[in-house]
């Protein structure tokens, strides 16, 4: 039977809650409903006079075939980013868990990308891949291959998507390994007497059983790449060549900060508001039934 | 008295003390947009006012780049802490005029306080920038450059190219550039700052407007006119020479100054301020020439503009602190000042007085090719064309053409089409600036 825990009245559990309740008042409801007001206005850079455009800000950007071009590219980058730093990771997390020696320093070394803020990735991986000084574009050019990101816009999308997922694997790889060492020992050995070998038991048993952990990774990778990458462009890219990495939240910044143009920044975050959040509860309708707990 | 009362009797003795002679010197704020070399150069200017008299004291702080320093005065604005002092570059000028309530115009600040300033102290097509139609000063120019060709002259030699061949035209520089890639250079040609140098100043030189309304400053209707006959060959011109392997294109802001700095491109375009740089860096024999134009253009070479920034006066603070403000000015205009600043760094000089007590000091005659940038802004008066640029939202337009030149360097599209497409896309930023500023 379910245990509950009851209250007796209900100023106590209100102020358990209140705590909560304030932060994402403060922190989540207010900046919302602000974003929200702005869109409907065109406001000059210095607050000293705001016009009211009803609609008129959504109308400007959905007419924008660039705005609409972005929609793509942020789905491309988006899912680039989601496979390549969940795929390494649970990849690294299976040969850490099978370490007996030195599993903590593989481990400790594993986790530190995760310390490296993103714009600083930036720099990094744009230090590497520079076209004139970098080591990888300098040996890539020892093979015959002529990397230059500055204009391709292939190889900008492929820099931006590693720098940004980078020091992401650390953290999903994190979440994958505590998921492993929560795999019972038990079931794997009765797998590995029935003759199911490494691989097969992986695919048909510990990964069913990893469901929850990937689902919550997959949720929380897809925010990540939505909402926190625009360091690494601003960086690398800044949303060249052409649009070619011009992504959804990029836009947001550059609009609002470098161009003052706060109406239209405001109406793109409603949208990416609106975008994520019906994402997510697709994924908790969809995917989830196939999650098992 | 207890030991505790004398001691907060001390405490608040030495606190009044303290702020007696705080208040004797007014304190005003300037934010700018240097570091390195520049930054310390602007510490020293600062450091040399407050020690020059004991009234006013200014204090200068480092906010981030150009983009960020605006940002950052404009935050303080709607927070009611702005600087009496906030450098803006000269992109950001139409935001600044059209903030009407959020700025002090210089003009309208030295006759408020009372100090002597003349406007034709300064060199007509530095301030030309930061001067209404009426001919109102709205802005101090601080520090103003030029776009000029830089001449890698061992890279030439190396090409059997007389390095002192004339490139005083486009048609001329093709002809260096096929012989220098032949010779089996990666890099002929580079640029920084494309806009500003292949769009913005390539009009004004060719006198062609770059947007309609005397390049947006006679109203805020203004639309881009940078999809002329003129721009569009250039533009497609160096678009071949990108397919051709004779223009190498490095990145939107100044990248290509390593490639060149590095002694691997034969001629930049560049800033005049690029100097300090070159000078500094460069291992090989360099030269400085005018930047070329196209044979056969009416008017041609008429002026070229600046790029740079100016020091705005915000509004809301004390009349104390307005002089003190003045003073400052003042101060950075007066010629020894403006000679040193223009000497040590490659920008313009904005006064006359200054652009002559350097030539009366021989830097001229001692560092070849430093007056040509001044030359090639003052030797004919501006026009319409010529005389700057006003245009809001002008970050985010760059922005654009930015774009819209790397589908030219790439070959995905033609100069027509995507210098059709920039005054397009830039024409709806400028209908939106102008609804936000009715």
């Amino acid at each position: 039977m379910e245990k509950r825990v009851t209250f007796q009245g209900w100023l106590l559990p209100l102020c358990l809650v209140l705590p909560q309740i304030l932060v994402s008042a403060v922190f989540f409801f207010y900046p919302a409903f602000q974003a929200v007001w702005q869109s409907l206005f065109i406001p000059d850079p210095f607050g000293l006079s705001s016009r009211f455009v009803g609609l008129g800000n959504f109308e400007f950007l959905l007419t924008d075939s660039y705005y609409r071009t972005s929609f793509f590219t942020t789905a491309i980058f988006s899912t680039l980013v989601t496979v390549v730093s969940m795929v390494p990771a649970l990849f690294l997390a299976v040969l850490a868990d099978r370490l007996i020696k030195g599993a903590g320093v593989y481990r400790t070394m594993l986790i530190w990308p995760y310390a490296v803020a993103p714009a600083v990735a930036g720099v990094l991986w744009l230090f590497m891949f520079n076209t004139r000084v970098g080591v990888v574009s300098w040996y890539l050019g020892q093979l015959g291959y002529d990397w230059n990101h500055v204009l391709n816009e292939g190889e900008a999308m492929g820099l931006v998507v590693v720098a940004s997922s980078w020091g992401r694997i650390s953290y999903n790889f994190l979440f994958f390994f505590a998921a492993l060492q929560a795999v019972p020992k038990s079931v794997i050995e009765a797998a590995a007497i029935d003759g199911a070998r490494f691989w097969r038991r992986f695919f048909t048993i510990v990964l069913p059983l990893l469901s929850p952990t990937t689902f919550f990774l997959l949720v929380v990778n897809i925010v990540y790449a939505f909402f926190e990458t625009f360091g690494v462009i601003h960086t690398i890219t800044s949303g060249g060549p052409q649009q070619a990495t011009t992504i959804l939240v990029y836009k947001v910044f550059s609009d609002g900060f470098v161009g003052q143009d706060l109406g239209s920044s405001a109406a793109q975050s409603v949208i990416l508001l609106v975008v994520v959040g019906t994402l997510t509860v697709l994924q908790f309708k969809f995917v989830e039934k196939r999650v098992h707990y | 008295m207890t030991l505790r009362t004398k001691i907060i009797a001390g405490t608040i003795a030495a606190m009044s003390g303290w702020t007696s002679t705080a208040i004797a010197a007014t304190e005003i704020q300037f934010w700018h947009a240097f570091t390195g070399r520049l930054g310390d150069l602007v510490a020293e200017q600062v450091d040399t006012f407050n020690k020059s008299q004991s009234d006013y004291k200014v204090v200068a702080s480092h906010k981030g780049n150009y983009s960020e320093t605006l940002n950052a005065g404009i935050a303080a604005f709607r927070a009611n802490e702005q600087p009496n002092i906030l450098m803006v570059f000269e992109v950001g000028t139409a935001t600044m005029m059209a903030a009407k309530g959020a700025i002090k115009p210089v003009h309208e600040l030295m006759t408020e306080v009372g100090a002597t300033f003349d406007p034709s102290a300064y060199i007509g097509s530095v301030k030309g920038y930061y001067t209404s139609t009426d001919g109102k000063m709205l802005s101090l120019p601080f520090n103003s450059s030029t776009p000029v060709l830089w001449v890698n002259n061992d890279a030439l030699k190396a090409a059997g190219v007389d390095p002192s061949t004339d490139m005083s035209t486009w048609e001329q520089v093709d002809a260096v550039l096929d012989k220098v890639k032949a010779s089996g250079s990666k890099c002929p040609l580079t640029t920084a700052w494309q806009s500003w140098i292949h769009l913005e100043n390539m009009s004004a030189y060719h006198d062609v407007p770059f947007a309609t309304k005397d390049n947006g400053f006679a109203g805020l209707d203004t639309e881009l006119a940078l999809n002329g006959p003129v721009q569009v060959k250039h533009i497609q011109t160096m678009g071949d020479w990108a397919k051709e392997g004779k223009f190498m294109y490095a990145g939107r802001r100044n990248e290509g100054g390593a490639n060149f700095r590095a002694g691997e491109c034969a001629l930049f375009t560049e800033s005049s301020a690029g100097y300090a740089g070159i000078k500094a860096e460069a291992k090989f024999d360099f030269s400085v020439r005018p930047l070329p134009v196209w044979k056969g253009v009416d008017g041609a070479p008429q002026n070229t503009i600046i790029g740079g920034a100016s020091l705005w006066v915000m509004q809301g603070h004390d009349a104390e602190e307005y002089k003190a403000t003045a003073a400052f000015l003042n101060f950075l205009s007066s010629s020894n000042i403006q000679a040193k600043w223009h000497q040590d760094t490659g920008y313009l000089p904005i006064t006359i007085a200054a652009g002559e007590k350097t030539k009366a000091d021989g830097f001229y005659d001692k560092n070849p090719g430093t007056d040509i940038a001044v030359i090639q802004m003052t030797a004919k008066e501006p026009t319409a064309n010529s005389k700057g640029l006003r245009l809001g939202s002008f970050d985010q337009i760059r922005g654009i053409i930015d774009e819209e030149l790397e589908a030219v360097w790439s070959g995905d599209k033609t100069a027509q089409a995507a210098l059709d497409s920039a005054a397009e896309r830039g024409n709806k930023l400028l209908r939106r600036f102008e609804q936000a500023n009715r």
